[in-house]
């Protein structure tokens, strides 16, 4: 039994197990103590790669190296902060009537389902197997949107299905056309879909095939990822769903649909780099443009959101968009700066969304409009969700400032003059934000609005995590983003 | 051209031309029940060709994954269609198509573009391979084309299922069938989608009282379509 092994078991059991108990009023904290055992074993894996390098497991089907790795931890790290945070939100909404027996219980299942899929997703050495758990990531997700039944759930969860559907049907077509690159030049058919054999014979791969391939990958994984404009079921399943689901919404599965589309550019750029005649760079210059369209549009689509969630999805479409564009661009500044960003971005937003979990509990609504003076109600979320949000703004001492002034100096090297648009862009971005945060947060507190048991310690942990990044990014942690650099882009940068 | 093609490598062409008539005629069905035979008869071609190809290439395993295709495209996804619009009773129910006409054209010149797009392959593989992509990315396209211009939720989701059959159709026919755990995972992909799927007539149909899903229009940015919610 290796721990790679290990990290998919204990979400597949902590599945099957919360799908019996999981409406007792224990089921919370066995989410908690499965999230946590999940946490250690990757943590426990970390130290195994670090060590030995790359490893493989279960012939040669499960990979884990210097990229993926640090988003096992990433993914297993938020996944046990927001379940410390469901349990006491679930709670509140089962007392509220919102939920019954068995939708707590499918709550619970689908929690540890969403986790075992992504898991297998990033883990995964075979192109096939990672369409599956992404696919797999879907239905779970798709549920767990519609878990409170209501007609804005069910059409937000229909969205979703059909969007995400047809986007992942299209990057299973990209996949049997990388397939059909690869199967002649492989020994066995097996591995012409094992990742690491494709990188390794990577020029052997046919560029126009795999040129076409790549437009059907972008669009497909890039409807997950968010990108404008197969963005729209990102705010509504974001504004729908549970509040812990918006955490891990937005603070892992893009993050894992964008990790596959860098695994995939890795494999293009490899196979346009000797053809003469080809842009060499097609899949860098393809995801700039998706990137800096998104990462405009939602910036402006801010301003225009009347629900909390809506609009925080819509930051989180701003920040995939600004590490598409980092990716696209290349090169060891470039991807280091994005690796910087994924981190801080999903540990930022999700605080964010925990807050206003929280924010939309005090006021009873996710209308911005019935929020009013949390600072004065409850100081704690008030400044919580003023702090979180001048954090994913990118104000000086937090992370998300480092990781955007990368991406920033990043695009000033290579593209001078896109980095007139990223700074629109981010302004922009930011004036929405807090034009919306400000009455929120101070205002005056409505008649008998009351404060509501609350549990800040995941907020102030991601909150403390991100503000240590930025003031200096811990040696080990810079070692770790140079190696996982190195391994994309091809060169490190330190 | 052809007569320089095996016997088998010609059937298969035929049968790729047969899909893609199917595919047309999903577009153009407009009765409910059957669009679902339809789309039955589709997944049955589409085992056909696996045996096809199994047999041309010796892959014992496609076999299996003919046999995945004809009890799961062919019979048990069409099942469960049909006892869905029986319990909701739309059997009889007849779909308006706006522009038909249109839609048909606009779907012929989706075929050529996806030959257009399938020609830089050529010097790479055989004929029956690039007809063979070409043709699934048609009929890939061309449900991508149903989901687009059809209202029901059924139909819809019939669109999508076709898309599938297409990818499966190129997986088969241009690399003989991808890996076996691969198959197993997208056929209990599909099994799952489609009970979800399910799932989703009867709870919209609760909550709009239709299965037309233009109707689902609540969540939005503007003011004016938007109902205030709480």
């Amino acid at each position: 039994m290796t721990i790679q092994s290990l990290i998919l078991l204990l979400p597949l059991l902590g599945m099957a197990a919360l799908a019996i108990i999981g409406h007792r009023p224990a089921a919370g904290w066995i989410n908690i103590l499965f999230c946590a055992a999940t946490f250690a074993a990757s943590l426990a894996l970390v130290f195994q790669v670090l060590d030995h390098g790359s490893l493989f497991a279960l012939h040669q089907l499960l990979y884990v190296d210097a990229v993926n790795v640090y988003l096992i931890v990433l993914t297993a790290f938020i996944a046990l902060t927001t379940s410390l945070f469901s349990r006491p939100y679930m709670a509140h909404e089962v007392s509220q009537g919102r939920l019954s027996d068995a939708r707590l219980r499918l709550y619970h299942a689908m929690y540890q389902g969403f986790m075992l899929a992504m898991l297998a997703a990033l883990s995964s050495n075979n192109l096939g197997i990672l369409w599956v758990a992404v696919e797999g990531a879907t239905l779970t997700t798709v549920l767990l949107v519609s878990v409170y039944r209501t007609p804005e759930a069910v059409e937000a969860a229909w969205k979703y299905f059909i969007l995400c559907g047809v986007g992942i049907a299209l990057a299973l077509f990209g996949t049997v056309l990388v397939y059909f690159a690869a199967a002649k030049f492989m020994p066995t058919a097996g591995d012409a879909l094992s990742w690491t054999e494709l990188h390794h014979r990577a020029a052997l791969l046919d560029p126009v095939v795999l040129s076409i391939a790549f437009v059907f990958l972008l669009v497909g994984y890039g409807t997950k990822v968010g990108l404008v404009p197969m963005h729209q079921w990102l705010p509504d399943a974001h504004s729908e769903g549970p509040t812990p689901m918006s955490a891990i919404l937005s603070g892992l599965l893009l993050n894992v649909a964008l990790y596959t589309l860098v695994r995939f550019k890795m494999l293009v750029d490899g196979s346009l780099a000797n053809g003469s005649h080809h842009n060499p760079a097609l899949a860098g210059h393809m995801m700039i443009g998706f990137g800096i369209i998104t990462f405009l549009t939602a910036a402006l689509l801010i301003h225009r959101q009347r629900d909390i969630k809506r609009m925080y999805s819509y930051s989180s479409i701003e920040h995939m968009g600004l590490m598409t564009f980092a990716f696209g661009v290349g090169g060891p500044l470039a991807t280091f700066a994005a690796l910087v960003h994924m981190m801080t971005h999903s540990l930022t937003k999700s605080a964010i969304f925990i807050t206003v979990g929280h924010a939309s509990h005090i006021a009873a609504s996710q209308r911005m409009d019935k929020i009013r003076g949390l600072i004065r109600t409850q100081p704690a979320v008030g400044w919580g969700l003023l702090i979180a949000t001048a954090a994913i703004c990118g104000f000086p001492p937090f992370g998300v400032f480092t990781s955007e002034f990368l991406v920033l100096s990043a695009a000033m090297k290579s593209w001078p003059w896109l980095t007139v648009p990223l700074v629109i862009g981010l302004v922009v971005g930011f004036a929405g934000l807090f034009r919306h945060l400000h009455p929120m947060v101070y205002g005056a507190a409505p008649e008998n609005q009351q404060a509501v048991r609350v549990n800040m310690l995941p907020v102030f942990l991601h909150l403390l995590l991100v503000l240590w990044i930025g003031l200096s990014i811990p040696a080990f942690l810079a070692a770790w983003f140079d190696q996982a650099t190195h391994m994309i882009s091809g060169s490190a940068l330190l | 051209m052809l007569e320089q093609l095996s016997l088998p490598e010609q059937a298969v062409l035929l049968m790729a031309a047969m899909v893609l008539f199917t595919s047309f005629a999903l577009l153009a069905q407009t009765r409910l029940i059957a669009t679902i035979h339809v789309f039955a008869w589709q997944g049955a071609l589409l085992a056909l060709t696996t045996v096809l190809v199994a047999m041309v290439s010796h892959e014992s395993h496609l076999y299996i994954s003919a046999l995945v295709t004809l009890v799961l495209k062919a019979m048990l996804v069409p099942w469960i269609l049909h006892r869905i619009t029986e319990r909701l009773g739309i059997e009889r129910q007849v779909e308006t198509i706006i522009q038909p006409s249109l839609v048909l054209l606009a779907a012929a010149a989706l075929v050529v573009f996806s030959y257009y797009v399938a020609l830089p392959i050529e010097k790479l593989s055989a004929l029956v391979t690039r007809n063979a992509i070409a043709i699934s990315m048609a009929v890939v396209l061309l449900g991508f084309l149903m989901m687009i211009t059809r209202r029901q939720a059924i139909t819809q989701v019939i669109g999508f299922m076709s898309m599938e059959n297409g990818l499966l159709f190129a997986a088969v026919t241009s690399t003989y069938g991808m890996p076996m755990v691969v198959e197993l995972g997208i056929a209990f992909d599909v099994l799952v989608a489609t009970v979800l799927f399910g799932i989703f007539f009867l709870r919209i149909r609760e909550s709009i009282d239709s299965l037309d899903v233009d109707r689902l229009n609540r969540l939005s940015e503007s003011e004016e379509t938007a109902e205030p919610r709480e």
